[in-house]
């Protein structure tokens, strides 16, 4: 069990890189999508040549900010989250989006919600996106959820738009009372048929809360029907895959399909299986600032490999 | 005079006012009862199971490490079994069936449901759904 970071680890990247990253702590990480390769790095940090490229899809993703949270891993989830959010809006350019993979709140409270949506309405940018993650859908199935975030959406908030030549698809896999994060039939034809129509050069970015690989089914850190929505997926020269859930940084390919699970504003969990149960990790004080860090990736698509430059800030 | 009486009024039947507020709205309705904010409700959150002195008496089951200990627990008809949250972090017991349901269990919150009906219930934490366990009631 020990073994899947090294198997699923990303090309050129070691267990040390992958566990100093995985100490990420309150940072926003920038996605640009230019001639169908997707890089990635930290907000703050310098900005990849792509980005500058006036063509391209910029955008951002945040995760699991956790806003309720009270334990000592962090004791300030909301300062960790306005941070991101100052980081996104100090960006040189303002992003086409930004999009929060989930675990928006901690506990679906109602104040929590308020308080999120609130921070998020203060993000410069074009548009703010979401999907749930399964502490937004505590005790009532994401009913407080939708009525905050889903609006446009279909079926139980599942969505896709089209923005610079670039398909995205926004998936909710958190709602049905199994182990695993789980899509259902209604959400698997949806995404048969909102792809139907496309040409199979047409980059596909697709979002979750839960990873939609199996990083580690044991704390349920993956999807049990995922293969038949990426089984829609598999003609595309480029599928990028965004999930949180996890609390740190980690990918994958899968053929087409690339996988890049976030990191998180709130709190770390341990690596796979490193422990008996994915419960916050309290690091010693000083220690996350410390470890923060930048990952590129560079996605070229069908018979290029994966690039991945990982680099800890300067 | 008419001032004082209303202020002799006022002390009366406030404190009734409130009692009946109490009365009709602070406890759950349905056969499961939650005390999962401990703030709240402290002495009933943090009260032990009581013995019911019954032939079948009261199921226990533990929240802690992420997991139901025991995982199956098997019960008489018209059992009451109460969870207890002894983790540092928030748990749900929610049936796959959705025949019952706690609130969000805080630490030491606990959340008490009576089986009225033979059958095996599968149920699940909604915050941590790798977290599996059954009920089994027996006739």
């Amino acid at each position: 069990m020990s073994g899947v970071p090294e198997e699923a680890g990303p090309r050129g990247m070691s267990r040390r890189q992958l566990l100093r990253h995985s100490a990420w702590f309150g940072s926003a990480v920038v996605l640009t999508v230019a001639g169908g390769e997707v890089i990635s790095h930290v907000a703050g940090t310098p900005v990849p040549p792509a980005a500058q490229d006036p063509g391209a899809l910029r955008f951002v993703q945040v995760s699991d900010s956790h806003l309720g949270f009270t334990g000592a891993a962090n004791t300030d989830v909301t300062g960790s989250f306005a941070r991101a959010i100052e980081q996104i809006n100090a960006l040189p350019y303002r992003p086409d989006f930004v999009m929060h993979t989930g675990d928006l709140t901690h506990l679906s409270r109602p104040a929590e919600f308020d308080q999120v949506q609130q921070m998020m309405n203060g993000l410069r940018t074009d548009r703010t996106w979401t999907v749930p993650g399964e502490h937004d859908s505590v005790d009532d199935a994401g009913q407080k959820y939708r009525a905050r975030f889903g609006a446009g959406t279909r079926g139980e908030g599942w969505y896709s738009f089209d923005i610079r030549g670039v398909h995205v698809i926004g998936l909710v896999n958190t709602l049905s009372l199994e182990k695993l994060g789980h899509l259902g039939t209604d959400q698997l034809d949806f995404v048969r048929t909102d792809v139907a129509g496309l040409g199979s050069d047409t980059p596909i970015v697709v979002f979750s809360h839960i990873p939609l690989f199996a990083m580690y089914p044991t704390w349920g850190w993956g999807t049990d029907d995922a293969t038949q929505a990426l089984g829609h997926l598999r003609r595309f020269s480029s599928v990028t895959c965004l999930n949180g859930h996890v609390h740190q940084l980690f990918s994958k390919t899968e053929g087409n399909i690339t996988f890049h699970s976030a990191t998180t504003t709130a709190y770390p969990l341990p690596h796979p299986g490193e422990g008996s149960a994915p419960a916050p990790v309290t690091l010693p004080a000083g220690k996350l600032r410390d470890a923060l860090g930048i990952r590129e990736v560079g996605y070229v698509g069908s018979g290029q490999p994966l690039a991945v430059k990982d680099r800890p800030l300067a | 005079m008419s001032r004082r009486l209303a202020r002799l009024l006022a002390v009366a039947v406030f404190p009734m006012l409130v009692l009946a507020g109490c009365g009709g709205t602070g406890k759950p309705t349905g056969a499961g009862t939650t005390a999962g904010e401990p703030s709240s409700m402290p002495s009933m959150s943090m009260s032990a199971p009581a013995a019911t002195g019954s032939a079948t008496g009261d199921g226990a089951v533990s929240i802690q490490g992420f997991a139901f200990a025991p995982a199956t627990i098997t019960v008489k008809v018209g059992t009451t079994v109460i969870w207890q949250n002894a983790d540092g972090e928030p748990h749900t017991v929610t049936a796959r069936d959705k025949s019952f349901a706690s609130a969000t269990l805080n630490t030491g919150g606990t959340y008490r449901f009576t089986f009225t009906r033979p059958g095996r219930y599968e149920y699940l934490c909604t915050i941590h759904p790798f977290m599996t366990a059954t009920v089994v009631v027996t006739p």
